[in-house]
């Protein structure tokens, strides 16, 4: 994986400095907290229900096990000794004191990590495919691309102050594990006629309370023109972009208002300008970056078997493995969805034990997933059984990648101060409703997605099932959607009818589920049901 | 009643207006009445509340507890962590939040 | 590799603030000609009168509309009404890109931790209308070592120190 040279480095120190300057300033009364919380957004830190809440980033989502034991030691030492793994990669801390932030970053900065960019109206942290450079399906590893954009978006002038947030993902296969056209400048590698490699690139998606899946606005971009035309689409964006309510100041509701053809014309005229002015990195740049993400030294002439003796080994194998480029090697995910627990949370304990993990077994190498899991991306089969004994020892043994249990859920009214009704506790009640193994695996792949509020951070626009908490009068209410994707085929969810307490919404879930079992056709998960019959199909069963 | 809640600036502890001070304890609140701007100002201005602001509050047996389940969840913790909150050794500490 | 730690500076050279003939109330203007003192018209109004040589540009005007009337331009005035409306550092920015090199002064409401990406973006004077301390805005002006990309100074992108 990537690592910092001396520039790097001294980037993320003077930006740790940068942010102990501001803080002081803070907690000296030199500045309200009106003008402070532009700043402090800008490094990750928000004022959450409880306390601080510090966004730590993780590129694309790739971290080593050194990285991961800096991150248990914040948890424990500066926090209440646990983490939450975000939708966007990165990894979250829930009762941050100001004072301590600082150190918190200069901790960070020693393990090359940063909270730069995790919020604010700032281009954020780069997600990517979570098996890159280990995946099957991929035609090359996308992150060398991921991590020049990563530098040429840290600190750029222009886009001090965005309209808003910017997202931007980075794929290179068929199969889309990213929600690649939720994001509002989406990339995707792909390979032409002529066996060159080059970018689709899609642009204007976003959850949020306006949803847009991204358009397609280049069929085929050349690699090395990659940074000129971000700068278009980001110039074209900061220019013509609403400032008059925050609420239509997206990308997604430029590229509607303009109109997609018009939105690309703009956007490919300031890309001749940019090209002109010699904007993009050069090869011997992308070679450099490209060199640290060779791949591990793989053996040769391994073992292709897995003893499936053990049957609870077996199950967690047929679930949470994923097919690896390299022979005798597999992908394992690793369930942060322990049936009852709170999604995405790990505590310090789990974070070591999964860094040494990596560290033994997968040439140190960790991602975080969108989904709020984590991966060990190379890891050899003959190994599978005893890396699932030591996650099981640990409360990590969960067998239930992209099953009904496998939920995506926002933090919610548990610790959110935007959200209007809590995320977690419905995600873990819907867990234990559905907690028999045989159900679920006989349910197959159900993305439930569960967000307290209508900024969609946990995805209910992409959801098979998605959930929103809405505040009614003061109560906790459930509106229940249905249809949605964030994969390779996109959809956006539509909402059921009326909303749910909290225990009708377990309820209805289950109605919509069971409704799935009595219609299907073989063959068919409840998104390709509810694609072949409509609402109409589902409605009545969840109403009655 | 209108009670005042805020955020220590140092800690980020939720806070409320006590009469004399800020305390972690929303049975401390008292009524801020028509002062609760003149309170936030000044105590903003000193540096010994962050983003506070006024809410309606009501007095109970148990003491006094925020109108709005929002507030409920800050005066007390997570409910899903009843560990993490302010009285995590009480089973039914909780039982008014929700 | 530099060795200076601020040659790669905002404005092509180290970000520090000299005194300027002009006295202490010049410390924000990052210039060594004599400021223009004819007051700033719209731009509409500019692009009508043919002798006007100050020009306003309002957070929604298009800039590139000057192309024509450059040479003629000796101060173009840059406002933000509100910090969070970043149009201006676009404006900047392609002036400098359409060559213009008289002096671009950002008013309005400048929040002095952006002063340094202003001062990258081809702002070279300041008239906030808040007062900045003179302390801060030097820090801030001398926090960054080096610089990730091109913008309008003549900074050297980290990626060029890399491969010479």
């Amino acid at each position: 994986m990537y690592k910092y040279d001396q520039y790097d480095q001294a980037m993320v120190d003077a930006r740790v400095e940068d942010f102990r300057d501001q803080t002081r300033r803070r907690l000296e009364g030199k500045m309200t907290d009106d003008q402070f919380k532009p700043l402090r957004l800008k490094n990750g830190l928000y004022l959450q229900l409880h306390a601080y809440m510090l966004r730590v980033a993780i590129p694309y989502g790739t971290l080593n096990s050194r990285q991961m034991r800096k991150l248990a030691h914040i948890a424990r030492t500066y926090d209440r000794g646990y983490g939450h793994f975000t939708t966007r990669q990165n990894i979250q801390y829930n009762w941050i004191k100001l004072e301590d932030a600082p150190d918190i970053l200069a901790e960070l900065a020693t393990v090359e990590m940063h909270a730069i960019q995790t919020s604010g109206e700032s281009i954020r942290n780069i997600s990517a495919d979570q098996y890159a450079g280990a995946a099957a399906d991929e035609i090359i590893d996308p992150r060398p691309w991921a991590e020049m954009i990563r530098q040429m978006t840290t600190f750029m002038p222009e886009f001090s102050y965005l309209p808003r947030k910017f997202k931007i993902a980075v794929i290179a296969a068929e199969a889309d594990r990213a929600a690649l056209r939720w994001h509002d400048c989406a990339l995707r590698i792909v390979q032409n006629e002529a066996g060159e490699i080059g970018f689709e690139v899609f642009a204007g998606g976003g959850m949020g309370r306006t949803p847009f899946i991204a358009y397609r606005i280049r069929e085929f971009l050349p690699t090395d023109q990659i940074l000129s035309y971000l700068q278009a689409i980001l110039r074209v964006w900061n220019r013509n972009a609403r400032r008059d309510n925050i609420h239509k100041q997206r990308m997604k509701i430029l590229v509607h208002e303009l109109g997609e053809d018009e939105f690309r014309r703009q956007v490919e005229e300031e890309f001749q300008h940019f090209l002109a002015l010699g904007e993009d990195f050069p090869q011997a740049e992308y070679d450099r970056i490209a060199a640290y993400f060779a791949p591990p030294p793989f053996e040769t002439d391994l073992s292709e078997e897995i003893d499936r003796s053990d049957p609870d080994f077996a199950l967690w194998a047929d679930h949470q493995v994923a097919a690896h480029k390299a022979p005798g090697y597999a992908i394992v995910n690793i369930s942060l969805k322990p049936i009852g627990q709170i999604p995405g949370d790990i505590s310090a304990e789990q974070m070591e034990l999964v860094a040494d993990l990596a560290e033994r077994y997968s040439f140190d190498e960790l991602r975080a997933t969108h989904a709020q899991n984590l991966v060990l991306p190379h890891v050899r089969k003959q190994d599978l059984h005893a890396i699932w004994t030591a996650l099981h020892e640990a409360g990590l043994g969960e067998a239930n990648l992209d099953l009904v249990t496998d939920i995506i859920a926002c933090p919610g009214l548990d610790y959110c101060s935007l959200a209007n009704a809590r995320s977690i506790p419905v995600a873990q009640k819907i867990a234990e409703r559905f907690a028999d193994a045989e159900r679920q695996k006989d349910l197959g792949e159900l993305k439930i997605k569960i967000s307290g509020c209508i900024n969609a951070c946990g995805h209910h626009h992409a959801g098979h099932i998605g959930i929103l908490g809405v505040d009614r009068k003061g109560t906790e209410n459930y509106q229940l959607l249905l249809g949605g994707s964030g994969d390779e085929e996109t959809s956006q969810a539509k909402i059921t009818g009326p909303g749910f307490d909290e225990a009708g919404i377990v309820d209805a879930v289950e109605r919509a589920v069971e409704r799935y079992r009595e219609i299907r056709e073989p063959g068919e998960r409840f998104l390709d049901t509810y694609r072949r019959v409509g609402m109409d199909g589902f409605k009545e069963a969840i109403y009655g | 009643m209108k009670i005042l809640t805020g955020n220590d600036l140092k800690t980020g502890h939720v806070i409320w207006w006590d009469g004399q001070g800020w305390s972690l304890h929303v049975e401390d609140a008292v009524d801020a009445g028509d002062r609760a701007d003149a309170i936030i100002a000044r105590e903003e201005a000193e540096c010994r509340v962050n983003g506070a602001y006024a809410i309606d509050g009501e007095k109970t047996a148990d003491g006094v507890r925020p109108a709005h389940i929002k507030d409920r969840i800050r005066a007390l913790g997570p409910t899903v962590r009843p560990d993490l909150t302010l009285k995590p050794a009480d089973p039914n500490a909780g039982n008014w939040v929700i | 590799m530099v060795d200076d730690p601020r040659a790669g500076g905002p404005g092509g050279g180290p970000g520090t603030l000299e005194p300027t003939p002009g006295g202490e109330r010049d410390w924000l203007r990052f210039r060594d000609d004599p400021a223009p003192d004819e007051p700033v018209v719209t731009l509409d109004t500019f692009l009508d009168q043919s002798n006007a040589s100050s020009v306003l540009i309002e957070a929604g005007d298009d800039v590139r509309r000057l192309a024509p009337v450059l040479d003629r331009v000796r101060l173009v005035e840059i406002d933000f009404p509100k910090f969070r409306d970043g149009r201006g550092f676009s404006s900047a920015r392609v002036l400098r890109e359409m060559g213009y090199e008289g002096e671009i002064k950002a008013t309005g409401e400048v929040l002095v931790d952006l002063i340094y990406f202003m001062r990258r973006c081809g702002f070279d004077s300041f008239a906030p209308h808040v007062p900045l301390d003179r302390a801060e805005v030097e820090a801030v002006l001398n926090r960054y070592p080096h610089v990730y990309q091109h913008a309008a100074d003549a900074a050297v992108p980290i990626w060029q120190l890399r491969h010479g």
